[in-house]
């Protein structure tokens, strides 16, 4: 198991890290949705620890990962949006990551 | 565990930081969203290795099909050379920040991991799983234990679709771009597989891994796909049209139970325990249909057009 | 050991040689086309021969059934994916090898 908790923190610090350095707007929900499953992995390799299984975090793991497709849906949504306003119909190009 | 599982689980484990670097670090955006789509099925081996198939078939049908194919639609809307732009990710140049930030994290994590308190409901939940209805206990602690927040998530799902729809009109094209033969084939031969499964998953849920959450998310991944494979929903944008009813159905479903119980009563979410099985089989279809209709309108993107077939490709 | 250990075993071996050799097909391969030709079809196949392999090593009827439903579903999607792999890439005007 300690196996799997060193495994969470690192999927946590790639998640952080990607998110903080990456400008594209894309990389950045890749990046959250990293650090949602390390989240998860964490809890539940926690709740694995206990005597007897622990069910709570399972269920809201599971609530968390309906939460977390719905938060990258809107997220998705909003930046289509956004890069096709930005770009013009017909690129999307992402001009904040250009400039920096 | 034994030395073959613990040499599964360093494999496992480097592939899944692999994939996970890759679907942030990788050349070219398509390489990025096609590595986190391995990522999230190698992640689905994990929660099985982890004793948590519930999460498994949830992380296999929402975190590799469902966000796989928004991503990739997502993608096609943008400009496929802006995608494939060289690395414009800031790696490396502050590694002096990063490392001893990692080492922090990883120091603090462990020594919370060590130091606090095992989490110890199982015993509890146990002792409870006998009066509650159902004999899985994360069904128990889903649509019993925990009711409230089911009903804040499917909240937040309903939430996710009205900001999606106030957006405008669904930005992806209605018909599939690749005219294939074998792709309506495969919406019409594996739709009842999707159905059968999903109402198989739902039946499960009250003694075995399964239940309203795997059921929806399967069923809403094949409504993604029969889309994908140019049907067109009987739904619509209508402003009186059935979307609507369909999507609110869980929502309304959880809290006219909740109201209802409270009527007898009890408190908010406090069945009597006669009638808990059935109560929580009620919850779980009207959960279960929401989930899917919702993960299909979020995977939509925006409001789905009045009428399905006036509308061109765009 | 039983003998529906060992022809399990020997089937889910056999199966992940295929598996194998599908998968050095997909490394050594020079373009999407000869890959697709090595690929799906080894893939199919080392799938097949693990979950009967599975099936026949549990020892249970209905789990095989299972398990071999899951084969069929696979190679529907397998086929079609392959398929459509290819006609995206000939739409991108991606030239087969040696032509």
């Amino acid at each position: 198991m300690t196996l799997y908790l060193l495994l969470a923190v690192a999927l946590l610090i790639i998640g952080l890290h990607g998110l903080f350095v990456c400008a594209q707007l894309m990389r950045k929900i890749l990046a959250l949705n990293v650090l949602t499953t390390a989240v998860f992995l964490l809890l539940v390799v926690l709740a694995q620890a206990a005597e007897v299984l622990d069910p709570v975090p399972h269920a809201m793991v599971l609530t968390g990962i309906v939460v977390t497709v719905s938060t990258t849906a809107v997220a998705l949504g909003l930046m289509v949006r956004l890069l096709e306003r930005r770009g013009g119909p017909v690129s999307g190009r992402d001009r904040d990551s250009r400039n920096s | 565990m034994g030395a073959p599982g613990l040499a599964f689980d360093g494999i496992l484990g480097a592939a899944l930081l692999w994939t996970a670097w890759q679907a942030i670090h990788a050349a070219g955006l398509f390489r990025a969203v096609v590595s986190f789509m391995v990522f999230g099925l190698l992640m689905a081996l994990a929660w099985v290795r982890l004793e948590a198939p519930d999460i498994a078939l949830a992380e296999a049908a929402i975190g590799a099909g469902i966000t796989g194919a928004l991503l990739l639609s997502a993608l096609g809307r943008l400009d496929w050379e802006a995608g494939r732009a060289t690395d414009e990710c800031l790696r490396g140049r502050d590694r002096a920040f990063w490392v001893p930030t990692g080492l922090l994290l990883l120091a603090g994590l462990g020594g919370a991991a060590w130091l606090l308190p095992a989490p110890g409901l199982g015993e509890p939940v146990a002792a409870e799983l006998g009066r509650s209805g159902v004999e899985n206990p994360v069904t128990a602690v889903l649509l019993n234990f925990r009711a409230w927040d089911t009903l804040l998530e499917i909240a937040i799902l309903l939430l996710g679709v009205v900001a999606l729809w106030s957006l405008g009109p669904t930005p992806w094209p209605s018909s599939p771009e690749l005219v294939s033969p074998a792709l309506p084939m495969l919406g019409r031969v594996l739709f009842p597989a999707f159905v059968l499964v999903s109402a198989y998953l739902l039946w499960r849920g009250s003694h075995a891994p399964g239940g309203a959450f795997p059921a929806g998310a399967v069923m809403g991944a094949g409504g993604v796909l029969m889309l994908m494979a140019g049907a067109r929903p009987w739904l619509s944008g209508d402003v009186h049209g059935p979307w609507r009813w369909a999507l609110a159905l869980g929502m309304v479903a959880m809290l006219g139970v909740a109201f209802a119980v409270m009527t007898g009563g009890h408190g908010f979410f406090e069945y009597p325990v006669e009638l808990a099985g059935r109560l929580i089989l009620l919850l779980e279809l009207a959960a279960g249909l929401s989930i899917a209709l919702l993960l299909f309108a979020l995977y939509l993107g925006g409001e789905p057009p009045a009428d399905w077939e006036t509308r061109r490709p765009a | 050991m039983s003998l529906t250990g060992v022809i399990g075993g020997i089937l889910t071996v056999g199966g992940v040689l295929f598996l194998l050799l599908g998968t050095l097909g997909l490394l050594r391969f020079p373009d999407v086309y000869t890959r697709l030709h090595a690929q799906p079809k080894a893939d199919n196949i080392g799938l097949g021969m693990i979950c009967l392999g599975l099936g026949v090593y549990s020892g249970s009827l209905s789990l095989t059934l299972k398990l071999l439903l899951v084969w069929l579903l696979m190679l529907v999607a397998t086929a079609v994916g392959a398929g459509l792999i290819a006609r995206a890439a000939l739409r991108r005007g991606i030239r087969p090898w040696g032509l």
